[in-house]
């Protein structure tokens, strides 16, 4: 059953009072073409099956949800699952929404792409979409995540992208998305820009977490198979939100099932030190959408920090703005210290090396494991694996590799 | 409704030339430049001042205006400091200001408080806006609060607009309508697109409202293939890229105040042809 916290966004794009179009309008047309054009391909059987048998032969899918014994017994309550996003082809979960608008690019007869990237992993699965199906790639990725990130533009790179390194403002994610929007103001007729989260203009937010949400109906119907009930408590990790959106979405209307959001509280809740966009910012508008930002009184964007250049965004899709304001999903964070600790922990008892936006994540859910009982079952988004971050976590932890 | 800028453009028609509005950064390097250099352009006289409020994620802005962008912010720009700065020299009767229009993101609009924000901007004597990321469709309740407070609200048309939404843009439009040239950002280019001149014939057709065009101009021979198919122009980055040398310690500061006037001046006689 579809209730009104489900059935959103409205064909303007609102969810609620959020998200909806501030571009400029040289793309409105273009925006206006995609919505029309994916609704198309939503309803036809063929771009349906063509999809899943991507997902199933080339990502992987489904991918396991996992029954996490030793991190259960270490924190002594509720019985952790975890999602494995992170066993898809490439290693996270970008590449179910990649693949989607790969699709959609050749359905609109465009031969170029341009995506943004942080952590780089969007970055990655798009360029794995274009080289599957010879589409042109162009990544945009701050000078700053691609210190961060060598791995992830080596394999770009080896995929036949090309990256271009973004120098303005503070050479993150943020700034990665200006310069992909200034590019697609000229190349709009010609390029479909795969936006990486649940942000910008309407159709974005709707169409990655369309895309993404296989990953919250396997979960859903794993967990029934496997327990015989819905969970007690979904967690994922919460940056523009797209890993978050598709793992929420299936369960808005389970209202049984406790959703916890978890953001980038980096080093403390000072401005300028976290990403935690929906702990503590303001309405306002951001990359083309309306929603939760981190802003100054003035409206200028604030500088965010956090350990993961994943979650290092200072806005947030407008459907978790929406969640946030209804209720539905909790929102918390979890410091960088908190996250290197989880992803420790999750090494040594699970063997698991996971990403460090899914750190947070681990380690909210170590947390709340701990406040509940056995009888309870957490499921958490593992949104991908962590061989990209092992040099930043051993410069952290002062040691050589 | 008569307002200033729409006299301005009737003044110039009947003139027989078209209407020359500089571009500049509020606040860079700082509010006092600011108010000189609108000073040196109204002595020159431009027809009107397009005044962009700088804002920290300019995705409709080219690498000259992000960069004049993060040196007023840089520098401590604040959307109030401008309009007390504005609201002291329109008092002032010795200045003749030419209309001011203010170009501003609707981020910081929100964030600012809509309806104060366009009180404070009436204050300051800006006579309209324009608001490149409020497209039509999002602008109807905006319009009207800017119409309560006697301000324009001017609507850009970009060359990928189609008929249907241009009919719907210009309904909610007032005091010009900005046609951009060219698909993509601001800056500076060798030729306009030859596809301009019947993209601002099409326009012609479906609104009275003048037609100004901007993204791209920066020189005489542009001004010269728009006469008779535009009311006007704007010239952003070619002056805006002329205010870097401010932070240059070699440079004079009245010097550079009068190279842009110099060059301001030149491009307010090319309207004259």
């Amino acid at each position: 059953m579809s209730t009104s916290l489900s059935n959103v966004p409205d064909a303007s794009g609102r969810f609620g009072e959020f998200g909806r179009r501030f571009v400029p309008e040289t793309l409105m047309h273009a925006l206006e073409e995609l919505t029309q054009e994916y609704e198309k391909a939503k309803q036809d059987p063929s771009f349906q099956a063509e999809l899943d048998d991507l997902l199933k032969n080339y990502v992987g899918r489904p991918n396991p949800l996992y029954f996490a014994e030793r991190l259960t017994e270490f924190c002594g309550g509720g019985k952790i699952f975890f999602k494995r996003e992170d066993l898809n082809h490439t290693g996270a979960h970008k590449i179910n929404n990649t693949i989607g608008q790969a699709l959609l690019t050749m359905r609109m007869g465009k031969k170029r792409v341009i995506a943004e990237t942080g952590a780089g992993q969007h970055g990655v699965a798009s360029a794995v979409a274009c080289a599957r199906f010879g589409l042109e790639c162009i990544v945009y990725m701050g000078e700053e995540d691609i210190r961060r990130q060598k791995l992830n533009v080596f394999n770009m790179k080896m995929m036949g992208a090309e990256v271009r390194a973004v120098t303005s403002g503070s050479r993150t994610l943020r700034d990665a998305v200006n310069e992909a929007m200034r590019d697609w103001m000229s190349s709009v007729e010609t390029t479909h820009y795969i936006i990486g989260s649940v942000i910008g203009p309407h159709p974005f937010p709707m169409m990655v977490r369309d895309f993404q949400s296989v990953i919250g109906k396997e979960s859903r119907a794993q967990c029934l198979e496997q327990t015989g009930r819905l969970p007690d408590h979904v967690i994922a990790c919460v940056g523009g939100g797209s890993n978050s959106a598709g793992m929420f979405y299936p369960f808005i209307d389970d209202e049984s099932v406790k959703l916890t959001g978890v953001e980038a509280g980096g080093r403390g809740p000072e401005p300028g030190e976290h990403a935690s966009t929906l702990s503590y910012g303001a309405k306002g508008v951001l990359h083309g959408s309306f929603g939760y930002v981190l802003q100054d009184d003035d409206g200028q964007t604030m500088d965010v920090h956090s350990i993961s250049a994943g979650l290092d965004y200072p806005g947030v899709g407008p459907e978790h703005s929406y969640w946030k304001d209804s209720g539905r999903v909790n929102y918390t964070a979890i410091t960088d210290d908190e996250a290197l600790e989880g992803f420790q922990t999750m090494a040594k008892l699970e063997g698991i090396i996971p990403a460090i936006e899914s750190s947070h994540a681990i380690a909210h859910a170590i947390k709340a494991a701990r406040e509940s009982g056995p009888d309870e079952t957490i499921v958490v988004c593992l949104s991908g694996r962590g061989d990209k971050d092992v040099n930043e976590v051993a410069r952290l932890l002062g040691r050589e590799i | 409704m008569t307002t200033s800028i729409s006299e301005k453009f009737a003044q110039v028609k009947s003139e027989n030339r078209m209407a020359f509005m500089p571009f500049i950064t509020a606040g860079d390097p700082d509010l006092e430049t600011t108010v000189d250099v609108l000073k040196e352009l109204a002595a020159q006289g431009v027809d009107l001042v397009e005044v962009g409020f700088p804002y920290s994620d300019p995705i409709a802005d080219g690498p000259v205006i992000q960069a004049s962008y993060t040196r007023a912010l840089n520098n401590k720009f604040h959307v109030h400091d401008l309009f007390e700065t504005l609201k002291t020299l329109s008092a002032d009767e010795t200045v003749s200001l030419p209309p001011l229009v203010a170009m501003v993101s609707y981020a910081i609009i929100f964030r600012y408080g809509a309806e104060k924000f366009l009180q404070e901007a009436a204050g300051a004597g800006f006579s309209g806006l324009i608001v490149p990321d409020l497209p039509g469709d999002e602008a109807s309740d905006f319009a009207e609060q800017v119409k309560s407070c006697n301000l324009d609200l001017v609507q850009l048309v970009s060359p990928l607009t189609p008929e249907g939404r241009t009919r719907r843009i210009v309904q909610t439009a007032s005091g010009f309508i900005y046609c951009i040239s060219v698909a993509g950002t601001t800056g500076v280019r060798d030729e306009l697109p030859p596809e301009l001149t019947a993209h601002l014939e099409s326009l012609r057709e479906l609104t009275d409202l003048p037609l100004a065009v901007g993204f791209g101009i920066s020189n005489p021979e542009h001004v010269n293939t728009l006469r008779g198919k535009a009311d006007g122009f704007i010239i952003g980055s070619a002056i805006v890229k002329q205010f870097a040398a401010f932070s240059d310690e070699n440079q004079k500061r009245e010097d550079i105040i009068a190279r842009i006037g110099e060059y301001a001046g030149q491009m307010a006689a090319a309207t004259r042809g």
